[in-house]
């Protein structure tokens, strides 16, 4: 049965990785057929002159850092907040996320957003976009705090206030610094999803701010082209040396 | 001590509420209320975007929609659990395994459908090895079909079941199986009579996991099913962008979050952690 199980193993991890190794085989091929024709790296040097993929990748880099930035920050104070007592009503909001379909999401926030447009002289762009993406990686930021801080020692923070602390310096010299790593794991894992997301991102997005995922959807949907396989793979190895990092962090 | 509680977890409350909480309301009151001209919602209110959806196209592409998440969630289960097991008994390497599997979930599931794009399409990788090597002639209709959504939702949700399915298998105490073959059970009774039974929490968390983003999804049946495979996702993105009908959306949406609570309802234990 061992056996089985790990020859089993070999053909999942197969069927997971190979997919994408093809793609990023098929980037460097000079041909635009599914036939191997030679090496170049021809369509990465076409990728950084679409002039309509690089601003979008410089559109998506920006919602990102602002919606990692703010999510790892609000989610880090929610998290500690958390971990001194239990919100019965946040973690039903976490948990209506989890079982909330993308899709609706997006429609909602579009509706919500059209709504407030009635009374704000204000319209669908990049501070819309910002808003969304730091409202879905909050729930993963504040799963990885918690989890961190469930391994930390409140008497430390007890310590650090008998010698004359107060709670927000205890929390800043003592609680903060043990929680560095997760707080970078999370703005990381943070940052992934905001740059890959699709669905939400093209209901709330303006005309000004197509993000990378929005261009290669309407490429994608088009067909396929060996361009499409060379920014895929560039950000295939982004996000997975992120993820990679990421998980290093939560385990340290 | 209580005041600082209330100022650390308040920004955040504050988001949750406009970015989920809120707008999940204004969807459901949409759901009551008339089309618009000009898009958006008038008065009066009505129940007839309900009652629209019982008709007998959106009925067929609910029930369709049911039939391929609940499908997809069946396989990736199957495919997961022993994988999990694989994982859960690999000792030290363990961590090393479990990467492999969150590595692909993580990087980007619109890139990963469109590697099934460009392995399926008629001019794909597969078609045009198959037809080098003699086996076809003409390329074979792979891409743009029900069983080209499925593989891309197995694909796409196969790390949600591994995760909760080996986070059980890792809680297993060894010693139960031992007992199992002390008296006198084969292996493969064990896992069926032993294993299985106490990871059904895992099973039931897994289940939920994929089953609910199957039944909303819009990615995968836009790319992998083409014009064929509408599923209620599709219906939902078009009533609110194309067709500029939002109560009609809502009600879609509303429908889809009504079946996703109870879904949630039926198969969550209480005191039980889903991830």
């Amino acid at each position: 049965m061992k056996r089985g199980l790990a020859i089993y193993a070999v053909l999942a991890y197969a069927f997971l990785h190979i997919p994408l190794l093809i793609l990023a085989v098929f980037s460097v091929n000079s041909s635009k057929l599914s036939v191997w024709e030679g090496f170049s790296f021809k369509w990465y040097s076409a990728l950084f002159q679409d002039r309509d993929l690089m601003e979008a990748a410089a559109n998506s880099l920006i919602i990102a850092v602002g919606a990692t930035i703010f999510a790892t920050a609000l989610g880090t104070l929610a998290a500690y907040a958390l971990w001194k007592r239990e919100s019965a009503w946040f973690s039903g909001t976490l948990y209506l996320s989890l079982v909330t379909p993308e899709i609706i999401t997006g429609v909602s926030l579009l509706a919500l957003f059209q709504w407030t447009f009635r009374f704000l002289h204000l319209q669908l762009g990049m501070h819309t976009v910002i808003l969304a993406h730091t409202g879905f990686s909050l729930a993963y930021v504040v799963v990885v705090v918690i989890a961190r801080l469930r391994g930390f020692d409140p008497a430390l923070e007890e310590a650090a206030m008998d010698l004359g602390a107060t709670q927000t310096q205890a929390f800043q010299r003592v609680t903060l610094p043990f929680l560095y790593p997760a707080i970078a794991a999370a703005a990381l894992l943070a940052f992934t999803v905001s740059i890959d997301d699709y669905v939400i991102t093209s209901l709330v997005a303006g005309v000004d701010s197509q993000t990378l995922p929005m261009v290669i959807y309407g490429l994608a949907r088009r067909g396929v082209s060996p361009m499409l396989n060379a920014v895929s793979t560039v950000i295939v190895v982004i996000l997975g040396a992120g993820v990679l990092i990421s998980e290093r962090l939560r385990s340290a | 001590m209580n005041r600082v509680r209330a100022i650390f977890l308040a920004p955040a409350a504050a988001i949750a509420l406009t970015t989920l909480v809120v707008p999940l309301f204004i969807v459901l009151a949409y759901a009551f209320l008339t089309r618009g001209a000009y898009g958006g919602v008038e008065m009066p209110v009505t129940v007839e975007n309900l009652t629209r959806l019982w008709d007998s196209l959106y009925g067929a592409i609910f029930l369709r929609s049911i039939w391929i998440a609940g499908l997809s969630t069946a396989i990736c289960l199957l495919l997961g659990f022993p994988l999990a097991l694989f994982i859960a008994r690999s000792g030290p390497r363990r961590n090393l395994y479990m990467s492999l599997v969150v590595l692909p979930f993580w990087t980007s599931f619109l890139i990963r459908t469109y590697a099934w794009m460009f392995l399926l399409r008629d001019t794909g990788l597969i078609n045009t090895a198959l037809q080098a090597a003699g086996i076809i002639h003409q390329p074979l209709p792979l891409l743009y079909n029900d069983g080209a959504v499925i593989l891309g939702l197995v694909y796409g949700y196969l790390p949600f079941t591994v995760l909760p399915l080996y986070s059980a298998l890792e809680k297993l105490d060894p010693s139960l199986l031992e007992a199992a073959a002390d008296l006198g059970a084969r292996p493969f009774t064990a896992l069926m009579r032993v294993t299985i039974p106490l990871c059904a929490p895992g099973i039931r968390a897994g289940a939920i996991l994929v089953f609910i983003p199957c039944l909303g999804t819009y990615l995968t049946s836009d790319l992998l099913g083409g014009s064929k495979t509408v599923l209620i996702g599709n219906v939902v993105q078009e009533q609110f962008t194309a067709a500029r009908d939002w109560p009609f959306g809502a009600a879609a949406s509303l429908a889809l979050m009504a079946f996703a609570i109870a879904l949630m309802f039926v198969l969550k234990r209480k005191g039980e952690e889903m991830l």
